[in-house]
């Protein structure tokens, strides 16, 4: 994707649309979603977790001998050994049935463990990961801190090396931790003290490690009480004087703001497979009511404006689906690169659910409103999305500042911004950059090879979008230079197109799959696709255009200066009209 | 100590609306969920709870159908089953294959894998035939005690609690024998996700139905499938009078 900045796409990654499971590993999936849908049709009950703000012991319990906390942890450590694709395939199933519980899943081997997974020496993976898989012990993710959201090397907490240099002494605390109340074995980020063996400098970096609760000195606070996702555990994590063994540091000293990203980006595509398929429960409800409803004479299917909302509803979930396939794929097969494509996915899919959401309670009226009608949960569950596991908009200004420094890695001064902690948005970025800077290769951009016959005009729109795209960042570069990386206003405009063009490409290869696959459902397929391509190209074609545009400058200085009195007066700055 | 032989048919999920496919010869499966028919589950469950009181030795699933039977194998061997056997009936060849079939395999089966119990389900939720359990100990020779509500070990062979019109009845009966659940037997436990992973180490056989020595040549031809008749909307009439004249009418008064 970070090709698009350059005006080119690098197929492989998207055409043929991805078929990493072998037909046994396909069969074993598939045999695997009876089991898994009845646990949540006949066991959980997500209306009562939601009502209590807890899920049932009972529940919990199913859903261990279930095997469901330790999906991807291999079998010889007591794990399912899913690969990500799998994983993604039951993530659906949860999805549609319970996010709260998805989330205590989720926490737990998403990114509470996920470290020991990706970073844990053999000696670690012994010890924790039959714990976590199998022996009921939760775990958790501790990164964020009062003073450190999205800006996560900001964190306070702070590790000290023994004398005997045998253990850390951590001292610190988290906040809205989920499954932080029940978890006994947390991957916990603090600040610790480097030595740089050139220069004998001390400087702080941060590092990761595998703290288990009977260590000593970690209390957790009361369950904090939130919007949705009640069913979750989350709560305030303290660490006073906790003595960690030395070899629990989880990956290198001082790597452990590489380890937080990656087990973040490693997690993500989950969402959208997840949300996949909350948009299919949600789709489902709202179509069954469109067939029975009947007012003014006619069922509520017959009028366009249900119509649109369905097949808007539908274009959505095709391409969220698509999406997170494609990625959950690439990774399977041995991509690294998927850090762009997984947080557009992120984005993509949360804005999506909820739209979708929201329509299908629309759909319903008055009757969607109630509780009865499973959604109103399902839309306060869904609203975290956008803002957990990096914000949607801290993930925008990741997307475009990846592809500009991708597409300016030829500009030193740009170069040297990038390493400039101080002029951009943090550490976040350099790493991104580090990554982004291994890639080589410009090439033309032709899908014409890779799409359907009847795909071909489609595949056209979005060619001129990638074309388009790419002689903009040229010319934001060249106008901002370096200066770019503070232009957010039209970071976001980049990253929304580049948010497009990804959606069109990943439908449009899905689809041509299905048409040469013979699937009974290509057909409709195409038509999602076409739909989707319709709405994508001109939406990004506008983004692109505005982006460059003055008259877009002119607008958002207005946004500037309405925005920084409205900061200046405390709120709304206008007089009212019977004030007197 | 017993082999149990437990008879496994994949059917179209309980929870499908079936539809009748538009050439009328059947119904709709491409693309339609199918899982292991119920009273099948409980009679693996029964199996199963045997071999974990150690009243059975070993527990063989079987399923006669097209490749895709095997599925409802593996479901059963995570339930709990030590090995499957497949026997393979090409599609076409299935839809038209009756009760009096079935039996004959699975009592060339029980014969062959030396079982001393054949638990089958009391019926299959698609044709609703309840005959294979009857069919199977009539080939055999074999005691049969169909509909139980309970089973248990005693001296002689078993006691079983069967499920009648009116009650229950409580018979004694030697092993070898037949029987067939009903659903009040037991609850069918989950296959967990583990396990499933785990059955697909267990040895599953294939065979065919000419193998056994089984003739599966169709006796029954499938003249339509309907569905069945819609409703016919109601009307709403002004006052008794009109109801009567309509009742009238129509020849119900």
């Amino acid at each position: 994707m970070a090709n698009i900045f350059r005006r080119s796409l690098v197929p492989k990654q998207v055409f043929p649309y991805p078929d990493v499971l072998s037909l046994e590993q396909k069969e074993s999936t598939c045999s695997l979603i009876g089991p898994f849908e009845r646990f949540f049709s006949e066991i959980n009950d997500a209306a009562q977790s939601d009502e209590s703000g807890k899920v049932d012991e009972k529940i919990l319990s199913a859903l261990w001998e279930l095997g469901a906390f330790a999906l991807q942890v291999p079998p010889n450590f007591g794990g399912l050994g899913l690969n990500n694709t799998q994983y993604g395939r039951l993530c659906e199933i949860v999805g549609a049935n319970d996010l709260g519980l998805g989330i205590t899943i989720g926490a737990h081997q998403s990114i509470g463990f996920k470290g020991i997974l990706l970073y844990g020496t053999p000696e670690q993976k012994e010890k924790y990961l039959p714990k976590v898989s199998t022996e009921h012990v939760y775990a958790a993710f501790a990164l964020t801190e009062p003073s450190s959201g999205s800006d996560a090397g900001s964190i306070r907490s702070r590790a000290v090396k023994s004398d005997d240099k045998k253990y850390y002494v951590l001292n610190g605390s988290k906040i809205w931790i989920s499954n932080g109340g029940i978890a006994d074995i947390m991957t916990v980020f603090a600040q610790t003290e480097l030595v740089d063996l050139k220069t004998g400098e001390k400087k702080d970096k941060v590092t990761a490690f595998i703290v288990e609760r009977s260590f000593g000195g970690v209390t957790n606070g009361p369950p904090e009480k939130k919007m949705g996702i009640k069913a979750s555990n989350t709560a305030e994590v303290y660490f006073e004087d906790v003595k960690i063994p030395i070899e629990n540091i989880l990956g290198k000293e001082g790597d452990g703001f590489k380890v937080a990203m990656n087990i973040l980006n490693n997690g993500r595509f989950g969402m959208g497979a997840t949300l996949s398929g909350t948009m299919k429960k949600c789709i489902e409800i709202a179509t069954s009511h469109a067939n029975n409803r009947v007012q003014f004479g006619q069922k509520l299917k017959n009028y366009g404006s249900i119509q649109e909302k369905l097949a808007q509803m539908s274009i959505l979930q095709y391409a969220t689906e698509s999406m997170a396939f494609t990625i959950s794929q690439n990774m399977d097969n041995g991509s690294q690169d998927y850090h762009l494509e997984a947080a557009i996915s992120k984005i993509y899919a949360s804005e999506s659910a909820w739209y979708v959401c929201d329509e299908a309670i629309q759909i319903l009226g008055g009757m969607g409103f109630m509780v009865e009608a499973g959604l109103e949960r399902v839309l306060r569950d869904l609203r975290i999305f956008r803002i957990f596991e990096g914000t949607n908009d801290i993930l925008r200004l990741f997307i475009a500042l990846t592809g500009i420094q991708y597409a300016g890695s030829h500009l030193k001064e740009l170069q040297s911004a990038f390493k400039n902690p101080s002029a951009n948005l943090g550490l976040i970025f350099k790493e991104a950059s580090k990554r982004a800077a291994s890639k080589v290769g410009l090439g033309g951009c032709d899908l014409s090879s890779h799409v359907a016959p009847e795909l071909q005009p489609y595949a056209k729109k979005t060619e001129e979008c990638i074309d388009l795209f790419g002689q903009s960042v040229e010319v934001l570069l060249l106008r901002y230079n370096k200066n770019i990386v503070n232009e957010q206003f039209i970071l976001n405009l980049l990253a929304n197109a580049a948010i497009d063009i990804y959606s069109m490409v990943v439908t449009q290869s899905r689809s041509s799959r299905a048409l040469n696959l013979n699937l009974p459902t290509a057909q409709h397929e195409v038509y999602l696709t076409k739909a989707l391509t319709i709405q994508a190209s001109e939406r990004a074609m506008k983004n692109i255009t505005t982006a460059t545009s003055r008259r877009h400058q002119n607008l958002t200085e207005k946004f500037s200066i309405i925005a920084r009195t409205v900061c200046e007066k405390d709120g709304v700055y206008s007089t009212g009209v019977i004030e007197v | 100590m017993a082999r149990v032989l437990v008879g496994v048919k994949r059917v179209i999920d309980y929870a499908v609306k079936v539809r009748v496919k538009p050439d009328k010869t059947g119904v709709v499966t491409q693309g339609v969920k199918h899982s292991m028919n119920p009273f099948d589950e409980i009679a693996v469950e029964e199996a199963v709870k045997m071999k974990e009181k150690k009243l059975a030795t070993e527990v063989i699933a079987v399923s006669v159908g097209p490749a895709q039977s095997a599925e409802v194998i593996r479901t059963a061997m995570a339930m709990g089953a030590d090995r499957g056997v497949h026997v393979d009936v090409p599609q076409a060849e299935y839809e038209l294959l009756q009760p009096i079939h079935i039996s004959k395999i699975l009592a060339k089966l029980a014969l062959d894998e030396k079982a001393d119990l054949v638990i089958l389900g009391k019926q299959a939720i698609d044709d609703d035939a309840n005959q294979t359990a009857q069919m199977t100990a009539a080939v055999l020779d074999w005691p049969q005690g169909t509909f139980c509500n309970k089973i248990e070990k005693t001296d002689a062979g078993l006691t079983i609690t069967r499920e009648i019109d009116g009650g229950l009845e409580t018979i004694k009966t030697k092993i070898p024998a037949v029987l067939s659940a009903d659903l009040r037997l037991n609850t069918p436990r989950y296959a967990t996700l583990p396990n499933i992973m785990k059955a697909k180490k267990k040895p599953l056989k294939k065979v065919t139905a000419k193998d056994l020595g089984v003739d599966t040549t169709p006796r029954i031809d499938v003249i339509s499938v309907e569905d069945p008749p819609v409703r016919q909307a109601g009307a709403t009439v002004a006052d008794v009078d009109a109801l009567v004249a309509k009742l009238k009418e129509g020849g119900h008064i």
